[in-house]
Order: structure tokens, then C-alpha cells, then sequence
């Protein structure tokens, strides 16, 4: 006997997702998702932003690595509640995960929740985590054609940070075409170009979050 | 790459169907999966036969329906099929693409006796 299912494989990563958005929003934290490929800068981006917001938010993290606790560490030297979570080799987090970190996050006292993902520009474009905006985090190294190898994370990112702008005199990155690969995939995706090490452009990120944030905590 | 908890998501959701219809064993899979998803059928096939042991799907054949990569130009609004991760209309050159197809993951039909 055949039976016709048509249902989606994920479902009940979304189902737990669904969840989560639930939880987050009941007690009015906003969550942002930083996906990136290894290396590109996401720890270096959340500590600059940590740094540029603390003032006016209460910030909690969420680090997702295949193993160690390094980037928690970083992130806990700096007194922000951080929950490192090891995914054991998977490449991704996935809702489930989100949902027991946030079991051990003091979720009361929180008004952002920043999430690194881990490492890897394929799957986490599948695993839904009940996020309010996702930020895909780019480097001038990693060359102009990226866009098009990952199109679907890119297409579904609401914003770019490029990051590691100091390095452009020394690689051929065509910032013009970063660019049009960018907004090609993802109608007015913003683009950030900043450089984790000298600061510059920071402030333009970081002032393009906290509105993201008001405007969530508004809604 | 992430085949595994994919293929552990599909388990459950095999399981789950063929349960509901006091099925005794699961025959046949029936998938449907989009190229950009990344997922490789024989490494799903691998997974499944390895972690599908001594439930009601162990033995189970899949079969995999592959969804081309397709996309449609903002500007010029022609649809196509995206070869070789090339995100450019052939018709106008324009790189403004919406994906269309390929993100497809699911479950299409399971066969049980």
C-alpha cells in the first residue's frame, strides 16, 4: 500500500523553531543568526558589537562550534551570559539546540540573544532556529565569487557584513561584483564593509542592528 | 554534508507515517530533493540503511526525485534552469535572479505492507 505523505523533511526542525520564536518573543529578545564560513570573522564581529551595543541592550550569545569552548571564552571574559554549544560534528545548529541553550540562559534579564553558527556556508541554510534576522559574514579573502557557490544562504541573509576591508590592497577581491552577486540573490540585501581590526565601518553595522532591534521590540 | 541529521529527520518522519497506519514494515521511500539543498542521495541511502536497523523501515529502498536549480530574472522575468551555479539570466545577462527551484526537501510517499 502506498500512502502519499508530502510532508517537509524538516518540519519538526521548524516545528521546534516555531517554538523558539515563541519563547524569545514572549520574553521580548530579539535573536540574530551570524552564519559565515570558517575563518571570516563572526567571533571578531560579535565582540565589536557586544562592545558597541552593551550600553543599550542586555546581550546574551550563543556559540555553535563542531568542539571546543574558545570562542565562549572570549565572549565570557567580557561578562555577557554565553552558552557554547558543541554539535559533536554536525555542521549546523538546529532548532533543538537553540531550544536547550536557551534553557540556560538567564532569558529574563536579555534583550538581544547574538547566535554563531557554525562555520559553514551549505547547511545552516536549512535548519531554521526561530531567529528574527539572519547576517551572513563575509571576508575580503575569501574572494568576490562566493555569492554564487552559496547562493541560497545569501539569498535568504537580510544583511552582509564584509569584513576584513584592510586586506583589499593585498587580494584580488572585485568589490563591484560582490556587490551585484549580493543584491542580485537577495533583493536590497544590505552590505556592510567593515574591518574587524581597525574598526572602520562598525559604526554603520552596528547603528543598522540596533534599529532591527527597536523595530523588533516595537512590533 | 549534513546527511545524517537529515536522513535521522526522515527516519522519524518514515516511522511516524508508516505508524499511523499500523503499517508492519516500510517497503519503499519516496523522496524529493532539491540540487541546492546539497544532499547526496548515496550518502542518504547509506545513513538510512545504518540507522534504520531493527525499526519498521530497516530493509526500506529509497528513491530520490531530484528538483533542478531554477531561477527567474527581476528584469526581464524569463525562467530558466541554473547550470553549473551560474546565477545570470541567459536571455539578458542580468544578475538579478530569484531562486525558484531546488530548495526542495521532503517526504513524497512511503510504500507498507
Amino acid at each position: 500500500m502506498e500512502i502519499k505523505v508530502l510532508k517537509p523533511i524538516l518540519g519538526a526542525n521548524d516545528q521546534r523553531a516555531e517554538e523558539n520564536r515563541g519563547l524569545l518573543e514572549k520574553n521580548k529578545i530579539v535573536a540574530i543568526n551570524f552564519t559565515a564560513s570558517p575563518g571570516a570573522g563572526k567571533t571578531s564581529l560579535l565582540m565589536a558589537t557586544i562592545k558597541a551595543l552593551r550600553e543599550e541592550f542586555r546581550i546574551g550569545v550563543v556559540e555553535g562550534d563542531v568542539s571546543s569552548a574558545i570562542d565562549a571564552e572570549t565572549v565570557s571574559k567580557e561578562g555577557i551570559p554565553v552558552v557554547q554549544i558543541n554539535t559533536g560534528g554536525a555542521c549546523h545548529l538546529d532548532a533543538t539546540m537553540l531550544s536547550n541553550a536557551l534553557a540556560n540562559l538567564p532569558v529574563d534579564d536579555l534583550d538581544v540573544l547574538l547566535i554563531e553558527n557554525v562555520g559553514n556556508l551549505i547547511c545552516p541554510a536549512s535548519f531554521a532556529l526561530g531567529e528574527h534576522r539572519k547576517v551572513l559574514v563575509a571576508s575580503v579573502p575569501e574572494g568576490h565569487d562566493k555569492p554564487h557557490k552559496y547562493p541560497v544562504m545569501f539569498s535568504e541573509s537580510d544583511a552582509v557584513v564584509l569584513n576584513k576591508i584592510d586586506l583589499q590592497p593585498y587580494v584580488d577581491f572585485d568589490r563591484d561584483k560582490f556587490y551585484s552577486a549580493v543584491n542580485g540573490l537577495r533583493e536590497g540585501a544590505i552590505i556592510f564593509p567593515v574591518s574587524c581590526k581597525t574598526g572602520e565601518g562598525i559604526d554603520r553595522w552596528v547603528s543598522w542592528l540596533s534599529e532591527q532591534i527597536r523595530s523588533e521590540q516595537r512590533a | 554534508m549534513h546527511e545524517l541529521a537529515v536522513t535521522e529527520e526522515i527516519l522519524n518522519l518514515v516511522v511516524s507515517e508508516a505508524e499511523k497506519s499500523n503499517a508492519t514494515k516500510v517497503k519503499h521511500v519516496k523522496l524529493v530533493i532539491g540540487e541546492m539543498t546539497g544532499i547526496v542521495n548515496e550518502s542518504v541511502s547509506f545513513y538510512f540503511n545504518e540507522i534504520s536497523k531493527s525499526t519498521i523501515a530497516e530493509g526500506a529502498v529509497l528513491s530520490f526525485r531530484r528538483i533542478p536549480a531554477a531561477g527567474r530574472c527581476r528584469d526581464c522575468g524569463h525562467e530558466f534552469e541554473v547550470k553549473d551555479f551560474v546565477w545570470a539570466c541567459p536571455q539578458c545577462g542580468s544578475l538579478n535572479i530569484d531562486i525558484k527551484a531546488g530548495k526542495e526537501l521532503y517526504l513524497e510517499s512511503i510504500e507498507v505492507i
